[in-house]
């Protein structure tokens, strides 16, 4: 099977209904990509799917064939991050920050379609995602600080 | 010098590891290492300690690189818990630093012809008064801090600090949101298999027969492990495990026995117990008053970590290597290695963070599981995850807890006389606390079982269930009594707080009572009763935070609330004001608080710290309990588990109060009671409605309005 994850085309020989997770974090090597509930109830595993933010863990490999999947590893790098990166590290908004790509990618997905959300279309944005450290003040003001940013981009 | 001279007291964890190159090496390339043996689980501890090495040794932060733990070179610190590393590895740091920096300027000295006085040290430059220098880096050798620390070098005065008190960055975020492998999660040697665990659907439930032969015969399958009731599978891919894992659980046949109480947590009341009066005092007789009385309960709780716990294990002859988010990699490996049946040097286990875990989640059960799978495919590392419905299953809880309360008002609005009897099973059950036994989960599950090591408390004054069970405030007449209930019906062990949660929650909304019943203001009525002039200034910095007004009625169905805490009585002061909204169900708006921690290290630090623990004992109150039947623990996914979303965060807003000349303490828990009582306290304020069980459901609310 065929996919292409961050304009890189990845052939990979997993089962079809193989969730699309497992084969971005052990195929794709794209760890940012993380498991937390394999439910679709948590967020974690979110990237964006033709332009749309979807949990990699609810979506079986078969069904993205031929689409272009972004993960975490494709915005930016630690040596140059997104806006949205460094607005995360700008605001310190992390405490384990293992809920922190996922939210990322939620983030990007709106912000991306809405250059200047409110509040509501943030908290819209987020409801697929948890953080268990309560962070979560913190990840809204970094968003913000990005919405910002990219405006002026 | 002689070798007889009696051990000295070295600051803390310095005690247990006494050479300076446990903890410290200054490098030739201008870096210098730190060895913690505690470990970041998203606190930012290494931060802290970094910026405490940085600041001793007059070096650049960036300088400074953390080794991260593991057995046979880190210093054994025990276990990363209880809010304590900043105490007991910070000042080990702090000595050792300071150590070193003069043993470094002794050997400038001695180069630059120059006396101590003579020198300044900036960013490792040492420079002499006539403005000859040399660098640390030049001035190091491996015999430098070859050496037991003395305990004798003195760190800096508060006053010159330049980079403790600041707020330094996090060094862990910027990897973290870039979506580097920096969590065990994603840790994949090369090679690597992964397994899973096939848990039995209940505590008591027996293996009556299980058929191997057609998992064995699955795609990608490299072995299937039974072993007594321990059920686990390790194929090469890592969807094949988790299908083979199912399959296994499916061809698996038990039989179950009712063997849990009714879910209700004053089932404690009736069980077998250990009763311990822990503070008695006897003043002068109680003068007339008004007699009140509370009981205030509280469900299990889970520790709920984002991510399940996960491990990685490999097996080369005969020897073991085990990667880990323990909180404790020597405790760890000391049960570890009864359960393996090899001697604790034949394993090696490597810290590497986690998700935040609050206390003692799976990470230690799932090291277990993984070195048993491991052992199955010598030669390859194997990562077991576990999935989330196995963390909810099995993961160790928080104890189910039952406070009774009874004081006497006398006419004068004082409280004359103060009972207070706590019910709980232990609050501890991490590898290495009990002598005997141990509560790693496949331990206890194989063919021949190891013994199951009892649920303790740590000792008071810091207490387990019994944690803040002692009131703060000043009672002429006072009794505490925890009452321990050996024989917990679920796994239960060390979350964020202890028994604190409910005990301070027991406390301050039995003083709110007391204050309503004496008809003076909640928060006046408090300092009537506190001496403690920290105490006091926490209580009055939150009411000047939230402009409180005595006796002030919001409007609208909006109410505030007050509480207030030492944690374990003798680490920081929290004090917290929520404004609630009871609507269709209870909302929490708003949370201030102020705290004192003494020394503040790395404010912004702090305050993240702060925002975490009141959202989340938010959660807690609000929403929290572990669900379970007569035979079963019957939650398996968030759905089962609900925690706070984005859209019910309240705003929290957090005051400091610096106190440079006293010593750090923690600040990662303690949050947890002080929330709980103020969300309580809002409640009645807002609508005369008094909540004694938690979680404050929709069902409760419902009930009690309805009454
Ligand atoms: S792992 Fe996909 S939503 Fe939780
Ligand atoms: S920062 Fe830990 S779960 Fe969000």
């Amino acid at each position: 099977m065929d996919i292409t994850v961050n304009g890189r085309f990845l052939s990979v020989a997993a089962d079809p209904e193989t969730p699309l997770l497992y084969v971005l974090r052990n195929d794709a090597g794209c760890k940012g990509v993380r498991f937390g509930c394999g439910t679709g109830h948590c967020g974690t595993c979110m990237v964006i799917i033709d332009g749309k933010a979807v949990q990699s863990c609810d979506v079986p490999v078969s069904a993205v064939a031929g689409k272009s999947i972004q993960t975490v590893e494709g915005i930016g790098t630690l040596e140059q991050p997104h806006p949205l990166q460094r607005a995360f590290v700008e605001e310190q908004a992390a405490q384990c920050g293992y809920c922190i790509t996922g939210i990322i990618m939620s983030a990007k997905a709106l912000l991306d379609a809405n250059k200047n959300p409110s509040d509501d279309d943030l908290k819209e944005a987020l409801s697929k995602n948890l953080c268990r450290c309560g962070t979560h003040q913190r990840i809204v003001r970094a968003i913000k600080r990005a919405a910002v940013e990219m405006r002026k981009l | 010098m002689a070798e007889n001279t009696a051990r000295r007291k070295l600051p803390g964890s310095l005690e247990t590891n006494r050479k300076l190159s446990q903890w410290l090496d200054i490098n030739a390339d201008g870096t210098v290492n730190m060895r913690p043996g505690k470990i970041e689980i998203g606190q930012g501890i290494l931060t802290a300690l970094r910026q405490i090495v940085a600041e001793e040794l007059d070096v650049n932060l960036n300088r400074v690189k953390v080794v991260t733990a593991v057995t046979a070179m880190s210093p054994n610190e025990g276990v990363t818990s209880g809010s304590r590393s900043i105490e007991e590895s910070g000042s080990a740091f702090r000595y050792a630093a300071a150590e070193a920096r003069e043993l470094l300027l002794a050997r400038a000295g001695a180069k630059l012809g120059a006396t101590l006085e003579q020198l300044s040290v900036s960013d490792g430059v040492v420079c002499a008064r006539g403005g000859a220098s040399v660098t640390y880096w030049e001035l190091t050798d491996a015999s430098l801090l070859d050496r037991e620390a003395t305990g004798e070098a003195r760190p800096k005065p508060p006053a010159q600090h330049k980079i403790v008190g600041t707020a330094a960055p996090r060094v862990d975020i910027p990897r973290k949101v870039a979506g580097l492998p920096v969590y065990v999660q994603d840790h994949e040697p090369s090679g690597m298999l992964h397994g899973r665990v096939s848990r039995p659907p209940s505590y008591s439930a027996e293996l009556i027969g299980v058929k191997l032969d057609d998992v064995r015969a699955m795609p990608g399958v490299v072995a299937v492990v039974r072993d007594g009731r321990f059920l686990g599978v390790v194929a090469e891919r890592e969807e094949q495990a988790i299908r083979a894992a199912r399959r296994l659980a499916r061809e698996a046949k038990w039989s179950e026995k009712p063997t849990l109480p009714e879910m209700n947590p004053r089932y404690l009341l009736d069980w077998p117990e250990k009763t311990e009066v822990i503070s008695e005092k006897k003043g002068a007789a109680a003068s007339a008053g008004r007699e009140f009385s509370g009981e205030y309960t509280r469900q299990f709780l889970a520790h709920a970590s984002i991510a399940p716990s996960c491990a990685t294990a490999q097996y080369d002859d005969g020897k073991y290597t085990v990667w880990t988010h323990s909180q404790g990699i020597y405790p760890l490996r000391g049960e570890l290695a009864p359960a393996l049946q090899v001697p604790p040097e034949d394993i090696v286990v490597r810290h590497v963070e986690g998700a935040g875990c609050y206390g003692q989640n799976a990470a230690d059960d799932v090291a277990l599981d993984a070195a048993l799978l491991a052992r199955a495919a010598p030669g390859r590392a194997v990562r077991v995850q576990w999935m989330r419905e196995d963390e909810f299953a099995w993961e160790p809880y928080s104890s189910a807890m039952v406070v009774k309360t009874r004081a006497t008002l006398s006419d004068d609005g004082r409280i004359s006389a103060w009972h207070l009897d706590v019910w709980s099973h232990g609050h501890s059950s991490r590898p290495g606390r009990a002598d005997d036994g141990t509560n790693l989960l496949a331990a206890l599950h194989l063919e021949k079982p190891l013994k199951r090591a009892p649920a303790a408390n740590p000792p008071l004054p810091g207490g387990g269930s019994h944690r803040n069970a002692i009131p703060i405030y000043e009672f002429p007449n006072q009794r505490v009594t925890n009452h321990l209930v050996p024989d917990p019906p679920l796994r239960v062990s060390s979350l964020r707080g202890l028994g604190s949660q409910t005990n301070v929650f027991a406390i301050e909304s039995f003083m709110d009572e007391l204050a309503v019943a004496a008809d003076v203001d909640p928060i006046e009525f408090r300092l009537r009763h506190l001496v403690d002039s920290r105490a006091r200034a926490v209580v009055e910095k939150v009411a000047t935070m939230a402009n409180w007004k005595p006796k002030q009625q919001l409007a609208g169905n909006l109410g505030r609330g007050i509480g207030f805490a030492r944690y374990k009585n003798l680490a920081g002061y929290m004090a917290i004001i929520a404004e609630v909204e009871l609507a269709e169900t209870l909302r929490v708006l708003r949370v201030w608080s102020a705290v004192d921690v003494g020394q503040t290290i790395n404010p912004d630090g702090l305050i993240n710290q702060m925002e975490g623990g009141i959202i989340q004992a938010v959660s807690f109150v609000l929403r929290e309990e572990v669900k379970y039947d007569r035979e079963r623990v019957t939650v398996r996914g968030w759905d089962d588990y609900p925690i706070l979303s984005f859209a019910e965060v309240p705003q929290v807003v957090v005051g400091l109060i610096n106190r440079p000349e006293l010593p750090a303490v923690g600040a990662g828990e303690g949050q947890q009671g002080p929330v709980a009582a103020a969300v309580g306290n809002a409640l009645f304020n807002a609508s005369g409605v008094r909540l004694r069980d938690m979680p404050f459901t929709r069902e409760r609310l419902l009930a009690a309005m309805a009454a």
